[in-house]
């Protein structure tokens, strides 16, 4: 057993109990992070202050939201928008942070891909945060099921199908996963399980390992510089602040971190009050029916992506290419096979690959919410085609990228 | 160092404003067709040529029977039977033409009572060619010049409305669209404001009154219109009202009529819908501004603060 003494203050009490000022040292005042790096570094804190948002706004939602399919409409938009006091306020911040939080996620990871941020020891950051992405997505999905709206309905129909696997024809897993024949109240409620249960806890674990594998590798900089991290930090503590290459997590990089978090929500509150429609979709505000087949069934925007990599293909191919889309950003670490830890843009064929990516993303997301006609049919499917064959030829581009 | 901060923050909202433009607004300009407000004018109908008298009208309403089927609870009219056996009999209650001359068109109103099928749009469904007769009978005229008949008519009825600026959102609503959607979310059925009862035994009763209106409801309509509580959230301002203008614009076919209310009237009814499914608006703006004006004060110290520690690091 450890020897303790009397305890000469508060402080004191808790250092020799938790080692209070260790951990200070080891997760703030002496964690080093690279001077050279931009705003887009900030993106993790903003994520964390989004995903704190949904917990908070998401727990006074819980209060009154009722999970079963013949109240659960009604408990959203008569007992939350109309009886709670500010329940309107919160289930607006909530549907509008479940949104902006993938917008935020999607410059996170294209940060990454930038500038090699998943390469050399980095590797599980990447996969660490892919595994967020997955979490996040089901997350999403699961809250998406709760208001019982006819998008909810049938996004559950369309989703869960996907699961009979073509011409598989597991019909009985999709019942499995409904627990019914179609969308019902057995699925409400496991789908409710999942929104406030399992996957926040799963969300917070990952997010756990997420930070831990930053820890040894370290924070990634934008000029792919290899910067000795214990000879820097000895530098900035012996007093040269300004000639260091790097500098404390906090308070050096948290001032940057809540600059960018301050102007960030500037941004989300003026949607919360101003501009929330693009995140509540006006069909939801339907209640389900199944025996009404909504005009357009689209899942919300940041699913748009896979979406149509699904859709222009027959359906054993699309289920092929769809289950490839949803796990190759995962690979990115392996398939990438250059030696180079640096910036896009002096990766010569690489930059290319990235920029076409980004592009042929926003044309994927675009052409998965426009109906299936042509010219759009037709942009999609080429898109899709890209898409898949970007991914292929990235091992061969990269085994041939000159070492810089 | 040259500070590459501004082009990637240019680069980074380019992109995520085209992808909302083109998730947005292009998609749904693509999914769903535009339709142009025709600002309430009625064009397709005869404009009305005589001036009407309020006195001769009064008349031509009794004796034209229009009291055997609609109340004019203004005048002392009290209806002839029950919301329930008029449904029974008619598909609908017919409304109380109390307020009629306030919450309708004049035109309109013209048109109706001459041919209520053309001027409700619904003739698609009453042709009287194949025996397929309208509820509300046709006014043939009482043996003068049938079209000063019916302007006298229409100006009785503007005679004993409320002025238009007294015509509620509520009244608006109740009486042009309230007889066929319910609004349960303001506690409104198609028989009226559900009362408070007491005894649940009562509250069942009434419940099963709605229920029989709403059979012959169904009967008439093909389907039961649906309750519009959250119309104003999953419909948008634009298109309620162009659909209340001229629901076959948006929908050909189908069985909802045009009920003819002015420009004010439509908007009161938008209103109306607003208390229904976003009563909260007024306080979402009040709320919204001080929200803003707290962030941006955080902002700018979170500005001055990082300016602070950064000044010894450069």
């Amino acid at each position: 057993m450890a020897h303790f003494t009397k305890a000469t203050s508060v402080k004191d009490w808790l250092n020799q109990r938790l080692a209070v000022e260790k951990v200070e040292k080891v997760m703030m005042s002496e964690y080093w992070i690279p001077k050279n790096i931009n705003f887009l570094w900030a993106m993790g804190m903003v994520l964390v202050v989004t995903f704190a948002l949904l917990v908070v706004s998401g727990i006074f939602l819980l209060m009154y939201y009722v999970p079963t399919t013949a109240d659960a409409f009604y408990s959203v938009n008569y007992t939350i928008m109309r009886e709670v006091d500010f329940g309107w306020l919160w289930r607006h911040v909530h549907g509008v942070a479940a949104s902006v939080v993938f917008l935020i996620i999607y410059i996170h990871m294209f940060t990454g891909i930038y500038y090699g941020s998943y390469k050399k020891g980095r590797e599980m950051i990447w996969i660490s945060g892919m595994l967020l992405f997955v979490a996040f997505s089901a997350e999403a999905f699961s809250g998406y099921m709760l208001p019982w709206g006819q998008m909810s309905y049938w996004a559950g129909m369309v989703i869960t199908n996907l699961f009979s696997g073509g011409s598989l024809h597991a019909d009985g897993l999709v019942e499995w996963i409904r627990g019914d024949y179609v969308p019902a109240q057995a699925f409400l409620g496991r789908f409710f399980m999942l929104h406030v249960l399992l996957l926040p806890l799963a969300i917070m674990g990952l997010i756990g390992l997420h930070f831990g594998a930053l820890r040894i590798p370290h924070v990634n900089n934008q000029d792919g510089e290899e910067i000795d991290f214990d000879a820097e930090a000895k530098k900035y503590l012996d007093g040269d602040k300004a000639g260091s290459k790097v500098m404390r997590f906090a308070n050096d990089f948290m001032s940057k971190d809540m600059m960018v978090v301050g102007v960030y929500l500037i941004f989300f509150f003026y949607l919360v009050f101003y501009n929330y429609g693009f995140a509540m979709d006006p069909v939801n505000f339907d209640p389900a029916d199944g025996l009404k087949t909504p005009a357009h069934i689209y899942p919300e925007w940041y699913f748009l992506w896979s979406y149509e990599i699904l859709r222009p293909f027959s359906i054993d191919l699309g289920l092929i290419l769809f289950a490839f889309a949803q796990v190759i950003f995962v690979l990115l670490p392996f398939l990438d096979r250059s030696p180079n830890t640096v910036p896009a843009n002096r990766r010569g064929l690489f930059a290319i690959w990235f920029w076409v990516m980004l592009a042929n993303m926003i044309v994927l997301t675009a052409m998965g919410k426009l109906p299936p006609e042509e010219p759009f049919s037709t942009i999609g499917f080429y898109s899709a085609i890209i898409f898949v064959a970007q991914w292929l030829l990235l091992p061969i581009i990269t085994m041939f990228e000159k070492k810089v | 160092m040259k500070n590459k901060e501004p082009i990637i923050l240019a680069v980074v909202v380019f992109f995520s404003l085209v992808t909302y433009y083109l998730v947005e607004p292009y998609a749904h300009h693509v999914m769903h067709k535009h339709v142009d407000s025709e600002n309430f004018a009625y064009a397709d109908l005869p404009e009305v040529t005589k001036t009407g008298d309020a006195v001769s009208g009064q008349e031509l309403i009794m004796n034209a029977g229009c009291a055997g089927c609609h109340s004019i609870e203004a005048a002392g009219m009290p209806a002839p039977m029950d919301a329930v056996m008029a449904a029974q009999s008619y598909g609908v209650n017919p409304p109380d033409l109390s307020n009629a001359g306030a919450i309708y068109d004049a035109k309109f109103l013209s048109s109706l009572i001459k041919n209520p099928a053309h001027a409700l749009k619904v003739e698609h469904k009453f042709d009287e060619a194949k025996g397929q007769m309208h509820p509300m009978v046709a006014f043939y005229g009482m043996g003068g010049d049938i079209d000063q008949e019916i302007a006298d008519m229409v100006a009785y009825l503007q005679s004993i409305a409320v002025k238009s600026e007294e015509v509620t959102p509520a009244m608006a609503f109740e009486n042009a669209c309230g007889r066929c959607h319910a609004v349960g979310y303001e506690n409104w059925t198609q028989l009226g404001t559900k009362p408070k009862f007491k005894h649940e035994k009562d509250s069942l009763a009434y419940d099963i009154k709605v229920m029989e209106y709403q059979d012959s409801l169904k009967a008439y309509m093909g389907k039961l219109p649906p309750d519009l509580s959250m119309y104003i959230r999953s419909r948008n301002e634009h298109f309620l009202s162009t659909f209340i203008e001229n629901p076959q614009n948006h929908l050909a076919g189908t069985a909802m009529p045009r009920v003819g209310v002015t420009a004010e009237s439509a908007e009161k009814v938008i209103e109306h819908l607003k208390d229904a499914g976003d009563p909260k608006r007024h306080e979402r703006a009040a709320v919204g501004m001080n929200v803003m004006i707290y962030i941006v004060i955080f902002a700018i110290f979170a500005l001055l603060w990082k300016k602070q520690v950064w000044r010894d690091l450069h």
